[in-house]
């Protein structure tokens, strides 16, 4: 019976997928009960000193801060299966109201991110592939280079400081625009960040296509292909690009994933309201309940562009459909 | 190599493609936010660029600086602070102490409303103070009416508190937010999401973590506010904020980093730097390890060039200070017993105190919690090493600072901490026995006992300056903490804002009586 299911190819990747959220979630609500501090000190800071017992039980209780640990847990636990994801007292709303609004603006960003990312290193990548070692091939490695260790922060102050200062160009500085209320406004309010964010990315899908490209360059199928008289520009794109892009799709999966919680630093300088953002304000006020319930969010939509990546391998590749 | 050009070509097109988006987006509208150009003469919006929302907006838990900022002008109080932090009336117009000093009369000013209509009484102040007081309630300012009996309410406009002994310092503690007056019909949980106050704005709009916009009260008991509202912008970074305000999105901030008060400056923004009661310390814990000893403490005392870590920490930015830091109890810095940096002192005091070749003392920092923190403890650490005392850096975070500060664990901290106008409010609960931050201060001594007791006895003034004195020098010469210096606030404004007034407790309380030319 088990064994059935271990191999089912569909009901073991769910399977899987649920122990990889419930191990996030045991995770991340001991990392957050680790971290010295609660809701209390979080709000009060030193000011915590002088509350009186009484006072502080009274908190305690307000907080629920006085239940055991494995209440604690299976409470917030089975109110996400009823759709209770808890609520920030900061921000005086339901998480789920709040990820609903902040989640929507990190994958817009995300993905123009990624797609800036796209198309600036997969041409960047096979300009290096196409001749190794040439003056263009050390173009491609410098930008490349520079995409992944110039620092996004560094990147991004730059960016601002210089445009406003000199320009007095900064959307950013404006209240948030969602794209539905003003498209022009958001739109201009993602172009930095997403240039930020695109440039780093940009950097590894470079180095995945130079590396991929060249190997499949060497293949035999390649100078079969040259010798039928196959045109370049379709050898480059449909038999070289084509097939080299397995691994490239991985890494663009990868980023995007990473995309998903490890934007915050840049939401931060640009004043984006996103989902990374959420979880860091959550970490600083220890609201809990809206730190577990957000990273396991943003954990499901990882494993869900990861399954989304799996499927894309059996569009491309049709050796993985066959099998 | 054919194919490489064409992908060369492709990549030049596509960053050309990028380019022309930017543009067009660029192009589209002006950058600059219309709905933010100030009317004429008065009214108008005014932008102020944040790092963080309020955590709370209710009053009698807040302690955050945004969120006391913000509820300052929804929020009335009994009494008020001038800008010269004189208690003037504010809900109380008038007020009689009894010859006894033990019944404190208030007369209310008549005609007040909360923001949702109701009228403001007598009723609502009684039912307040007593909430504070409740334990059940946590309100953060319950201390500051520990003297405070019972509060009666003869008729509509008059409060009677009885008090269980003379307290100089109550009428300067009711003048703060947390001893906010709310209506006796709401409760914390209304409050939370709809701010009922009497104070010069009513709550327009919040978008959680993003912004709070106050529009003015037409209602409010006295000048009205100038403007048509306030917008509290939330730009989590302090240098984004400068960079909205060069860019005329935002029209003021408060910045406590000389640095980036610093990149500010010029590009058509003033910076009005303002001196704080708040004041950077090295707490010292008189109960821990080798501090129990005076002498350790004094020696520690001598061997800190107290201008040298202003000046390294601080660009210099500050000025030095002694324990008391309101202007009209000032300490002396030069009153203590090593005025200058004396090393031969300090090393007198270590042979007295048996540990001539020297002493360990741990110190917590925190890390991000202020700016200049980890660079105070390092020159104090290396001032220090001079006289053979090796202080033992431990950088934490900051809620694992407050961790350990809250629960005294620790023996030397470098400390930014609050000031308060009144000197009875800032250090009668640090350093009196029964005080509720005794503990964490780590000393009192009967002497202090008596002062503080004293000084809430006495209401005249210069009386009252001359018990503080002694107070400040108690706390000097046993080395009680070592007092560094206090630092400036710098209020950044665009050039069309007009009469605000930065206050020395960090106060927003005079965007009342700002405009936008």
């Amino acid at each position: 019976m088990l064994s059935t299911i271990t191999r089912h190819p569909v009901l073991s990747r769910v399977l899987g997928a649920a122990a990889t959220l419930l191990g996030v979630a045991v995770f991340v609500f001991i990392m957050l009960r680790a971290i010295p501090g609660d809701q209390i000190t979080a709000g009060l800071g030193t000011e915590a000193a002088a509350l009186s017992p009484a006072q502080r039980a009274s908190l305690e209780a307000y907080y629920g801060l006085d239940q055991p640990l494995l209440v604690q847990f299976f409470t917030w636990l089975g109110n996400i299966f009823t759709g209770n994801l808890g609520f920030s007292s900061r921000a005086q709303e339901s998480v789920l109201d709040l990820t609903l609004q902040s989640l929507p603006v990190t994958l817009e960003l995300a993905l123009f991110s990624i797609v800036l990312a796209l198309v600036i290193g997969i041409p960047l990548g096979m300009m290096s592939a196409s001749k190794p070692d040439s003056p263009r091939d050390a173009i491609g490695q410098v930008v490349g280079l520079a995409g992944l260790s110039v620092p996004a922060f560094l990147l991004a102050t730059t960016l601002l400081a210089v445009l406003a200062s000199s320009f007095g160009f900064n959307p950013n500085g404006q209240a948030f625009a969602r794209f539905f209320d003003n498209p022009i406004l958001n739109l201009q309010q993602m172009l930095l960040p997403a240039i930020v964010l695109g440039f780093g990315i940009a950097a590894p899908i470079m180095r995945t296509t130079r590396t991929a490209v060249l190997e499949i360059r060497s293949n035999d199928f390649i100078r079969t292909a040259r010798a039928k008289g196959v045109p370049p520009r379709r050898l480059q794109v449909k038999h070289v690009l084509g097939n080299a892009l397995v691994p490239i799709v991985t890494m663009t999966g990868l980023q995007f994933g990473y995309l998903l919680g490890g934007a915050v630093v840049v939401e931060q300088i640009f004043s984006l309201p996103g989902i990374g953002r959420q979880v860091l304000l959550g970490i600083q006020q220890k609201e809990y309940a809206l730190v577990q319930s957000t990273v396991l969010v943003i954990a499901l939509s990882f494993v869900l562009v990861n399954l989304f990546t799996d499927l894309l391998y059996r569009i491309i590749d049709p050796r993985v459909r066959a099998a | 190599m054919y194919g490489g050009t064409r992908a060369k070509r492709a990549s030049f097109a596509a960053i050309g493609l990028a380019a022309t988006f930017a543009l067009v987006l660029t192009g589209c509208t002006p950058s600059s936010e219309t709905e933010n150009k100030p009317a004429a003469s008065s009214g108008g919006s005014l932008v102020v660029g944040v790092t963080s929302d309020p955590d709370t907006l209710f009053p009698w838990k807040a302690t955050q600086f945004q969120a006391v900022n913000v509820l300052q002008n929804l929020y009335g109080t009994l009494t008020e602070f001038d800008t010269d932090l004189k208690v003037v009336p504010g809900l109380a117009e008038s007020w009689e102490v009894s010859d006894d000093g033990l019944a404190v009369t208030m007369k209310l000013r008549e005609d007040v409303t909360f923001a949702d209509g109701s009228t403001f009484g007598s009723e609502d102040v009684k039912f307040s103070l007593e909430k504070i007081k409740d334990a059940a309630t946590a309100a953060v300012a319950a201390s500051s009416l520990a003297s405070v009996a019972s509060v009666e309410a003869p008729d509509e406009a008059t409060v009677v508190l009885t008090l269980s002994a003379p307290d100089a310092a109550l009428l300067a503690n009711l003048a703060v937010i947390n001893l906010a007056m709310l209506s006796s019909d709401d409760t914390e949980e209304t409050l939370n999401k709809t701010p009922n106050g009497t104070g010069p704005f009513v709550l327009g709009e919040r978008v959680a973590s993003q912004s709070i916009t106050l529009d003015k009260n037409d209602e409010y008991w006295g000048d009205k506010a100038l403007l048509d509202s306030v917008e509290f912008r939330v730009i989590p970074d302090e240098s984004s904020i400068v960079s909205a305000m060069q860019s005329g999105n935002v029209q003021m901030a408060v910045f406590d980093d000389p640095l980036v008060a610093e990149t500010a400056k010029g590009n058509q923004l003033t910076v009005t730097e303002t001196p704080q009661l708040s004041y950077h310390a090295l707490q010292l814990n008189a109960t821990k390890g080798a501090l129990t000893d005076v002498n350790v403490r004094l020696a520690i005392q001598c061997a800190i060039d107290r201008q040298e870590v202003l000046d390294t920490a601080a660009l210099g930015e500050g000025e030095v200070t002694g324990p008391i830091t309101s202007p009209a109890y000032r300490s002396d810095p030069k009153s203590r017993p090593c005025p200058e940096r004396d090393l031969d002192k300090a090393a007198e005091y270590l042979e007295k105190a048996g540990l001539a070749d020297g002493v360990t003392v741990k110190a917590i920092v925190s890390q991000g919690e202020y700016a200049t923190s980890t660079n105070e403890a390092q020159n104090l650490k290396a001032q220090l090493a001079e006289a053979k005392i090796n202080l033992e850096i431990e950088v934490l975070e900051s809620g694992a600072y407050v961790d350990r500060w809250v629960a005294a664990d620790f023996e030397a901290a470098v400390a930014l901490n609050g000031g308060r106008p009144d000197p009875d409010g800032m250090y009668g609960r640090y350093f009196t026995s029964t005080g509720n931050l005794n503990k964490v201060a780590g000393y009192s001594s009967p002497e202090l006992d008596a002062l503080f007791a004293e000084g809430r006895q006495t209401s005249d003034p210069d009386e009252r300056a001359e018990i503080y004195e002694k107070v400040s020098d108690e706390l000097e010469d046993n080395a009680a903490w070592i007092w560094l210096f206090t630092s400036y606030t710098y209020t950044v404004t665009a050039n069309n804002v007009d009469g605000f007034v930065p206050m020395v407790n960090g106060s927003l309380q005079y965007l009342r009586t700002t405009s936008l030319k």
